[in-house]
């Protein structure tokens, strides 16, 4: 079939799904003289402004005027125009776009959650502290670590403050070191978070297994290298199979093993961190532990210590007293300080401490359901996509698009492709160390007709991709959006809707 | 287990395509001797873990169940039900970071549209897609102004930014070797404006005042602002109760060149202090420093308006330990939560609230100043939230009332010793009179006769 044609029933097609126009204008461009979408009670003070003036504005100029029937259409309108996990298998490599259940949304809705202050006195929200004390002990159970801060409100900021943490461990012992070891296959967030730890950051090579090299590592741990970021297994898929000979080496010079755990999903219920020589973890509770994505945040990062690092954990700590009653714990005098205000995502908490009671003892489902399903994919694609390390992967899998680049096809062609076959395309580009790579995860929670679909609209575009590459290059077809061009938006930048 | 969808049948021609006899095998590469089950309880049900929550739940005081007035970072702002119901839609709950934009552009137009409330509410050119909350947007306001100033090294800030942001900077700022200097309060509550003047050098890279400050006062960034630009110094403006900035000059309108916060109080849940959202915005001429996602207007191949994420050459993905920051998403569903709620608040809504906030607050800061033995240490001007004096130690006596199902305030001495009378009220239009009548007349049963040990100005 050529561009043309497939475009025309594409179009029609469309229509009949879409019987709206798919521009759905700004807010502000709906807003209309005099309308009103809200109502409050009659004030029942006096009315008075006690502020002088110059410190006071009279109105937001630009500000909309718009009606509730309006806004619930305008953002229903809007929703459409996303792709979610609920619509389809979202493979998203090192994401984790996994079901949400959604009894963990109602239930972090209870006002008793929703509408309680993280400063009210400790006596009346013994609920909340109780339900992070119990979310710490279910993450120090899988993690096998002594204790865990649940602060950090993402992954990025989980690192840094793992990274802190070990800053403080190594300061008080009398030197801070000056060098972070990350592979070149880490997430761009380790680097970033070192640096930010006050760090130099030092890379070292993958192995033709795309795993770590031990002999590159041994010369680079010196003792100015105050650890190495390791993600577990690594972004590649692949599980670093000599992680108790990392640890001992990483050990052996006084450097601390931190764990980026984005793929802890692959492993959870089935293996410990803490017995294989990690000393700091942070999770995404985003990730493993299904809290929704919610189109990029909140996410939560709770950093999981071994035994010797957890005089240095943010303040503050929920404790629970002898007498069964719980606090929160300020005087933790070696203590970093804080990363953010209060407790952190509690929100978060409440979702994750539903997901990991709905599985109990039962867990590590989730990552043989993972790696199964990746590795269901691995087979279904070998061969038709190029795989640059031949090594055993997990919860993922990384292709590139070799076979398909002498056709003029790149990545980002596919992964637009794949839009027309109702899927969201994986992670492109990402790992570095795999040119033009193809990161596909598709979590456990697929279903083997869902995993098919997927691996016959891959094999299809491989096809096109030597029969038809314009297909392929023009994709996608039957978006709300034809493809976007991001360098006119990087050059011309208009960053927001002016009156 | 209902969130897993393969059959037993399907797991076994599933095993026979990738060429293993069990799932087991797939695992060959964890060495046995780190491979330990979880000890955990069973699984729970449905209906136990909503009974689990809910026992949970229940031992906490919620300000639906109360009369509320707790304040200092995070506010009880009505919500309508527009905004949380379409928090429920799969489509902005299920999605993930807009890297794909053309299956994006619900994510992509909100982030877009929330940047433009804060432009608005701001009086600044440019705001960022948003940051994980209040102190760290302060951090990343900070570390900004001193990428901009290409090498000094310390930052003022006023010791009346919430205390748990200045913690959060030393903590930040602690391994970057940049200081941060605190100017005090004066009588009136408000940063001492010489004091703040003299604090700025020329190694200093941004003065930081939030207002209205950690005791409610209104601050005046002119003062900031003057004092920063004197030496050269970006200005930075912190507010950490965001309605107030629809009745308050805005920080672009005096001097700021950076406005950063908490836009909570904006249409998000209280939510135990988190999730809740960062804001940060700036002048034009500083956007290429910003740290954090941004959404981007754009034409698609067709021409059609568009939106993408833009200028990532910033960010940790691509630059790595070069990146301006090391964030990797933003709050996305609590920017979506705020601009629902701009948008339908609009020009009046957003004014209505701060106005009845501010009316209510004044109502009792005058009742509560004439309970016998209470006073009103700080004369300047407040919006919503206001430091009370107490005859006795603040922590004891909001116990006690909050036994009672009065949530009175948040005592100082949390953060600072010598305060121990002292605690904060906020009042939003959530309060009605009868439940601020409620708590007049609680604390002047409380405070009769009881000794007071508290300072006085």
């Amino acid at each position: 079939m050529s561009v043309e044609v497939e475009e025309k029933a594409q179009v029609r097609r469309r229509d009949r799904l879409h019987p709206e126009s798919r521009h759905e204008p700004l807010v502000f461009e709906r807003s209309g003289e005099g309308k009103v979408g809200y109502s409050l009670p009659p004030l029942d003070v006096p009315e008075t402004i006690a502020i002088p003036d110059r410190l006071t504005r009279s109105e937001i100029a630009g500000e909309t005027e718009i009606t509730e029937v309006e806004v619930a259409r305008h953002f229903t309108r809007l929703s459409k125009l996303n792709f979610s996990i609920d619509q389809a298998l979202y493979p998203l490599g090192s994401c984790t776009m996994k079901h949400n259940p959604r009894l963990n949304e109602e239930v972090a809705r209870l006002p008793g959650f929703a509408a309680a202050h993280p400063l009210a006195p400790e006596e009346v929200v013994q609920g909340a502290l109780e339900l992070a004390w119990r979310l710490e002990r279910v993450l120090a159970e899988l993690t096998g670590l002594t204790r865990v801060t649940l602060q950090p409100a993402a992954g990025a900021h989980g690192e840094l403050a793992g990274m802190l943490i070990v800053r403080a461990a190594l300061e008080k012992s009398g030197n801070p070191r000056s060098v972070v070891l990350t592979p070149d296959s880490a997430h761009g967030t380790n680097p970033a978070s070192a640096h930010f730890a006050g760090y130099k950051v030092r890379e070292l090579k993958s192995n033709a297994r795309g795993t770590l090299d031990l002999h590159v590592l041994e010369e680079a741990m010196t003792e100015d290298v105050a650890g190495l970021m390791l993600t577990v297994p690594n972004t590649v898929g692949i599980f670093e199979n000599q992680i108790l000979e990392i640890a001992r080496i990483v050990h052996a010079k006084g450097g601390y093993l931190y764990c980026d755990g984005a793929n802890f999903n692959s492993f959870v219920g089935i293996a410990k961190p803490g017995a294989m020589g990690i000393d700091v973890m942070h999770m995404n509770l985003h990730k493993t532990f299904s809290t929704p994505h919610g189109g990029g945040g909140p996410g939560s990062g709770p950093v999981a210590v071994a035994e010797k690092l957890v005089p240095f954990l943010p303040r503050p700590m929920v404790e629970r007293r002898p007498d069964g009653t719980f606090f929160l714990d300020y005087d933790r005098p070696e203590s970093i300080g804080r990363l953010r205000t209060f407790l952190g995502n509690f929100g978060m908490f409440v979702r994750a401490l539903a997901y990991s009671s709905s599985y109990g003892n039962r867990i590590g489902e989730v990552a043989r359901g993972a790696v199964l399903n990746a590795n269901y994919i691995r087979a279904g694609l070998a061969g038709v996509y190029h795989l640059k390390y031949e090594s055993p992967t997990m919860h993922e899998v990384v292709f590139s698009d070799r076979m398909q680049t002498e056709h003029g096809v790149h990545a980002m062609d596919i992964a637009k492709r794949l839009m027309d076959f109702g899927f969201h395309p994986p992670t492109i580009s990402f790992p570095l160390i795999v040119h033009g790579a193809i990161m596909i995860e598709p979590t456990e929670t697929e279903t083997k007709p869902s995993l098919d679909a997927f691996v016959a609209a891959m094999r299809e575009i491989a096809r096109e991709c030597e029969e038809d590459p314009a297909i392929v290059t023009k994709a996608p077809h039957t978006t709300p959006v034809r493809r976007v061009d991001e360098v006119a938006a990087a050059k011309n930048l208009v960053l927001r809707w002016k009156p | 287990m209902k969130f897993l969808p393969t059959s037993d049948a399907d797991r076994t021609e599933m095993l026979r395509a990738i060429g293993v006899s069990s799932v087991d095998d797939l695992f060959a590469s964890i060495p046995a001797e780190v491979r330990k089950p979880a000890d955990l309880p069973a699984p729970l049900s449905e209906i136990e873990v909503r009974r689990m929550m809910g026992s949970l739940a229940s031992k906490n005081a919620n300000a639906r169940e109360s009369a509320f007035f707790l304040g200092a970072g995070i506010y009880h702002h009505w919500i309508s039900a527009v905004a949380d119901q379409m928090l429920y839609r799969a489509e902005w709950l299920t999605s993930y970071t807009p890297y794909q934009p053309e299956v994006s552009q619900g994510t992509l137009q909100s982030i877009f549209e929330y940047q433009t409330h804060i432009c608005l509410l701001t009086g600044l050119d440019v705001s960022n897609a948003s940051l994980y909350e209040g102190a760290s947007a302060l951090v990343e306001a900070l570390l900004m102004a001193a990428r901009l100033s290409r090498g000094r090294n310390k930052a003022v800030l006023s010791a009346a930014i919430h205390p748990e942001y200045r913690e959060t900077v030393r903590t930040y700022f602690e391994p970057l070797g940049l200081t941060a200097v605190e100017v005090p309060a004066g009588p009136d509550g408000a940063t001492d404006a010489e004091a703040l003047r003299a604090a700025v050098d020329d190694d200093t890279f941004a003065v930081a005042v939030q207002s209205p400050n950690f005791y409610g006062v209104i601050e005046d960034w002119e003062n900031g602002s003057r004092a920063a630009h004197a030496k050269g110094a970006l200005s930075v403006a912190v507010v950490a109760e965001a309605v107030s900035m629809a009745l308050l000059a805005p920080p672009g309108e005096r001097g700021a060149d950076i406005a950063c916060g908490e836009a909570q109080a904006l249409g998000v849940p209280m939510h135990f202090g988190g999730p809740v959202l960062g804001f940060l915005a700036c002048r034009s001429d500083h956007q290429r420093q910003l740290p954090g996602r941004l959404s981007g207007e754009t034409r698609d191949a067709e021409g059609r308006r568009a939106f993408c994420l833009t200028l990532s050459t910033r960010e940790q993905h691509i630059r790595r330990e070069r990146a301006t920051s090391n964030i990797c998403t933003n709050q996305a569903l609590m920017a979506l939560a705020v601009n629902i709620h701009c948008s339908l608040l609009g020009k009046r809504g957003l004014r209505d609230v701060a106005l009845q906030s501010h009316a209510k607050a004044e109502y009792l800061k005058g009742e509560i100043a004439r309970i016998p033995g209470y006073r009103i240490p700080f004369a300047g001007p407040t919006f919503n939230e206001f430091v009370v004096e107490a005859p006795e130690r603040a922590a004891p006596l909001l116990s006690r009332l909050a036994r009672g199902g009065i949530l009175a305030g948040v005592p100082l001495s949390r953060w600072e010793s010598d305060s121990e009378n002292r605690f904060l009220v906020a009042a939003t239009e959530m309060n009605t009179r009868e439940e601020m009548d409620r708590l007049v007349a609680a604390l002047a049963a409380q405070g009769s006769g009881a000794p007071s040990s508290g300072r006085s100005q």
